[in-house]
């Protein structure tokens, strides 16, 4: 495999001059690297572009498929898969499996589970309040009975179940790791890497390893849901432990405390805003993955949400995406609300997490919904110590009662199936998407043709018909132009490992589709964000809306767009674009909001428009926060096409779905995450050294 | 501290629910077997296509009326299925569409899967076109005469060439070799699944846009709708063993069913059904109708069929 890697032409001499590229010769040397290149395409279009056709193989990918081959039969006798991972899915399995018995499934021979509706309601309700608070309590209790309305109960509850286990190992495994990253530089710099890789590959790329470790269902879904919810744990609780000031570890190490002392006492104590903070965005990615370990089977939404988009069923996937924001804004205020209760002085607020603080510790850090950590105006005293723990003993004795009646009576342990209006909601809406996708279709047709005529392939056909001779030193000598040494050395790396995948030309294929939703998500983000960044108003009616959008897992988002579009690359491409735009948004709103006031009022005395006020003094000033929002856009827009690939997206997305289903494809959808990952990396460390480069005027 | 007070009380509540739950259940009545083998778990692979719904939500509704059975519905990709076979996750796979190689590796040598036998379903696969241009072009229905029309079926999707609709990336498809080694001027586009399949047929008929597709049957929507088959080249024996090299139309196909070595061991009464389990192209289509034109719940809609047909129901079940 490293031979194959290794082996890929270097072509020196058509790399561009080597002294670091000054920042006003920046936009010549950029078009002068694009003019050789399109001159090049125009000579040598459809020589060596190493196109892979669906059914070839490579060696590589024939070598994967006869070491997962022998993975499974080994699996049977071997000490490692049967002894310890065997032992671990086992476990999985069967803890998932009690507690769906307890909560959510049948408990076989009963027709129903051990704990009825009634019962997870209220007891719900009631952790809900025991950890954060009466307002919290009602939430989760309005939230919970939505289950039900929407006709999801029991798929909701085995949602929420899959996830809170994820966010329980979490915690386990990310608490003591932060700790240890923060207190030691040398397990920082061996995790951090780690963490960048779980972060930059698509959960896509790494499901068909696991399945084929952990085999399917619960056991996967956990695991997976794990990778992805861990590293954002980790890295604030690192970040958390560090900010403590020095003169505080100082004062305290003058008092003679020992090391542990000081972890114990001081640290953490003052870290556990910022701690709670990250189980919080723990949980919300451990939410949105365990839809997608729908493809693993894992219990929950996830599965009705892949139905739904199996038939087309814009109903359906609607009234299941609505249970899945509904639980996301169960978890989010819940969790953050438990996290201002931990707060002995109640006038300090959540350092927001969206800020380029945090942003820029982490690679893709989830930027989730803040409904709660807005100004939380006129905080009321919280009650008493003696009248909570009266109010929690009252509750228990509820909550008691209430296990006991729906054992009893079926109506109570059941759902009542006159209150759930799940099929009739999904009806209406059906309705109104077959009505609006009918009247519509001329409209999106005409705007999917022209992005795809007009951008999508002639852009391809650069991309794909140029020799890869050609555009592997183009995006050499574009990285180093943009980026620097540092991006040249990392694209050196992730170009030889996406040749030798083999799959080159259907990476420039997603590369593409990539860029052209990039684009236009940063040309929505700039217009929406530079009206939320100027206007209080703007801001409180959009963010609102942003919110939902980020909370809605990504391949929900497949269904309308599947509805509207068709099976195409465009509508990979919409899907995306909805994906992306939220958190674009939000950064550039913070960039154009974070510019000296004095800078804009000494501009706005000068006498200018409202216009060159945007142009020429808020977005230049708000260089960083565009480039940071690009960077982020890349990146969330990357995931999403390769999730396309389930509805015509094609390229690198299809063959890793491919590869998941079809048994002598496993090693090239292996290959095809492999691809992904590289693309990845490559396209992050190029925005982020552009970023720091080009960032401060 | 209070942290620690909440983590107690959290315990007794858990504790307390759980001391709750193992007293009686009151009113609510056990699941009684009308049997007297103990059927135990079942759990069944649902394959993404109606049909294998019908098959599924059928057999399951039986196993758990009739045997007792805790039945539970795995909704996967074909392959996967095996896996789950291979692994002791999926207990069986109800319609399978022939796969050759996995048949050779998991019952031939792993020896962890058996077969079942028919489910009497006969099983065709090939490119369709909508009746209205059947009638228009009569004579597009011959393979040779697709690169005469090429051009009509360009999309934005297929790069200048006529674009051949295939479904879901799982679906046993030859395609992408078939339009090399034919020499066609196609370039195969992925539609994603069965809906999107039916859905672009629907409406290639209503504006008679030009449309060639895979499909298959048997396929409730032939009910609706009669597509019409394009004939490649004529099947012979063992003319597709190089997927590569693939050069004719895909075989008949005679749809079996398969059970995990495991779970055919274990005595469950449910290895009888599913062994017995054997209807027709018909009976399979009208469940199927009932789940996707009249959008009942697979669970309903088999309910139905098995209510309206205990005569066969109960030969399954001798």
């Amino acid at each position: 495999m490293t031979v194959q890697v290794l082996a890929r032409p270097v072509n020196k001499e058509a790399e561009p001059p080597t002294e670091r590229a000054k920042n006003r010769h920046t936009m010549p040397l950029l078009g002068a690297v694009i003019v050789v290149w399109v001159v090049g395409w125009l000579i040598f279009r459809n020589h060596d572009t190493l196109v892979l056709s669906f059914q070839q193989q490579t060696d590589f990918h024939k070598w994967i498929n006869d070491l997962r081959d022998n993975i499974q039969a080994s699996a049977q006798h071997n000490w490692f898969f049967h002894g310890v991972i065997g032992k671990i899915t086992t476990f999985f399995n069967w803890l998932v499996e009690q507690i769906q018995h307890l909560f959510s499934l049948p408990a076989f021979p009963r027709p129903v589970p051990q704990v009825g509706w009634l019962g997870v309601l209220v007891l719900l309700g009631w952790v809900g309040y025991a950890v954060a608070g009466a307002r919290s309590a009602i939430l989760v209790l309005v939230t919970v009975f939505l289950f039900g309305i929407l006709g999801a109960w029991q798929d909701s509850v085995d949602t929420l179940i899959i996830t809170l286990i994820a966010v329980a190992i979490c915690v386990i495994i990310g608490l003591p790791l932060g700790i240890a990253m923060a207190r030691n530089k040398l397990v920082s710099t061996l995790v951090t890497p780690v963490l960048d890789t779980m972060q930059t590959m698509p959960a896509f790329a790494y499901l068909a390893p696991l399945a084929l470790i952990f085999g399917i269902g619960a056991s996967s879904a956990v695991v997976c849901t794990l990778i992805y919810a861990l590293p954002p744990l980790v890295r604030i609780t690192e970040h958390g432990i560090r900010s403590v000031p020095a003169t505080t570890l100082e004062a305290a190490g003058s008092l003679g405390v020992t090391k542990r002392q000081l972890l114990r006492q001081v640290q953490i104590p003052m870290a556990k805003r910022t701690i709670v903070v990250g189980i919080n965005q723990c949980t919300m990615a451990a939410l949105s993955m365990a839809t997608i370990a729908a493809f693993v089977s894992s219990p929950g939404l996830g599965q009705d949400v892949e139905q739904a988009l199996q038939n087309l069923d814009v109903g359906g996937s609607a009234v299941y995406g609505f249970a899945i924001v509904i639980i996301a804004i169960m978890l989010d205020r819940t969790t953050t609300a438990a996290s201002e209760r931990s707060e002995k002085q109640s006038a300090a607020r959540v350092a927001s997490v969206g800020g380029p603080g945090v942003m820029l510790v982490t690679v893709v850090l989830e930027h989730l919904p803040r409904w709660a950590s807005e100004e939380t105006k006129g905080r009321r005293p919280l009650p008493s110590k003696a009248f909570r723990r009266g109010i929690l003993g009252i509750g228990l004795v509820v909550v008691a009662i209430s296990i006991w009646l729906s054992r009893q009576y079926l109506s109570l342990a059941s759902f009542p199936k006159s209150l759930d209006f799940g099929t009739d909601i999904s009806n209406k809406v059906s309705d109104f998407s077959d009505w609006f996708v009918n009247l519509a279709e001329p409209v999106t047709n005409a705007f999917k043709n022209v992005v795809t005529y007009g951008l999508l392939n002639p852009l391809q056909s650069l991309l794909g018909e140029s020799p890869f001779w050609l555009i592997a030193p183009v995006i050499l000598a574009l990285a180093l132009i943009l980026g620097g040494w540092r991006a040249l050395a990392v694209s050196v790396v992730c170009e030889a490992i996406i040749f030798g995948t083999g799959l080159w030309h259907d990476t420039m294929v997603t590369l593409t589709m990539t860029l052209v939703a990039t684009v236009l998500v940063m040309l929505v983000a700039v217009v929406l964000g530079v009206s939320m960044g100027r206007s209080r108003r703007a801001d409180t009616i959009i963010r609102p809306v942003l919110d939902t959008f980020q909370t809605i897992p990504p391949f929900v988002y497949l269904v309308p767009a599947l509805a509207l579009f068709g099976p195409t690359r465009f509508t990979a491409i919409v899907a995306a674009i909805a994906y992306g735009v939220p958190i674009a948004t939000k950064l550039v709103a913070d960039g154009i909001r974070g510019v000296a006031p004095t800078t804009v009022e000494a501009a706005r005395a000068s006498g200018i428009t409202r216009w060159q006020m945007i142009r020429k003094v808020q977005l230049p000033m708000a260089r960083e926060a565009l480039l940071l929002s690009t960077n982020q856009g890349i990146l969330y827009v990357l995931s999403m096409v390769v999730i396309g690939g389930l509805v015509g997206g094609g390229s690198l997305g299809y063959i890793v779905v491919s590869g998941f289903s079809q048994d002598q494809l496993f090693g090239k959808g292996l290959a095809a995450g492999i691809a992904i990952t590289a693309l990845g990396v490559m396209l992050d460390r190029i925005a982020r050294y552009t970023a720091a480069r080009h960032g401060r005027a | 501290m209070r942290r620690r007070n909440r983590v107690a009380l959290v315990g007794v509540a858990a504790a307390l629910a759980l001391a709750l739950a193992a007293c009686g259940s009151g009113g609510i009545k056990d699941t009684t077997t009308a049997s007297g083998k103990k059927c135990g778990d079942l759990n069944i692979a649902v394959n993404p296509w109606t049909g294998y719904e019908s098959d599924a939500y059928v057999v399951g509704d039986i196993a758990t009326t009739k045997l007792g059975c805790n039945v539970s519905y795995q909704n996967v990709k074909e392959e996967v299925g095996w896996q789950g076979m291979s692994s002791g996750t999926i207990d069986t796979i109800l319609e399978n569409w022939g796969h050759p190689d996995l048949v050779k590796k998991y019952v031939d040598q792993q020896k962890t899967v058996v077969d079942a036998g028919q489910t009497g379903n006969q099983g065709i696969i090939g490119w369709y076109v909508p009746p209205w241009m059947a009638a228009k072009y009569p004579d597009i229905t011959d393979w040779k005469n697709l690169n005469k029309y090429a051009s009509m079926f360009k999309t934005s999707e297929s790069g200048g060439k006529g674009q051949l609709l295939d479904g879901d990336p799982s679906y046993v498809t030859n395609d992408e070799a078939l339009v090399k080694n034919l020499h066609l001027n196609y370039q195969v586009v992925v539609g994603g699944s069965e809906a999107a399949l039916i859905q672009s047929f629907r409406s290639a008929e209503k504006n008679k846009t030009p449309l060639l597709a895979y499909f298959y049957e048997p396929d409730w929507f032939f009910s609706e709708m009669k597509l019409v088959k394009v004939n490649l080249p004529k099947y012979t024996d063992g003319c597709d063993a190089d997927a590569a090299k693939v050069a004719c139309d895909y075989p008949p196909y005679n749809l079996n069913k398969l059970i995990s070595k495991k779970f055919a061991d274990s005595g469950s009464p449910a290895v009888d059904l599913i062994k017995n389990f054997h209807w027709t192209n018909d009976d399979q289509n009208l469940v199927s109708t009932y789940i996707a034109q009249d959008k009942m719940k697979p669970a309903d809609a088999a309910q139905k069929w098995i209510d309206a047909n205990p005569d066969k129901v109960a030969a399954w079940l001798k």
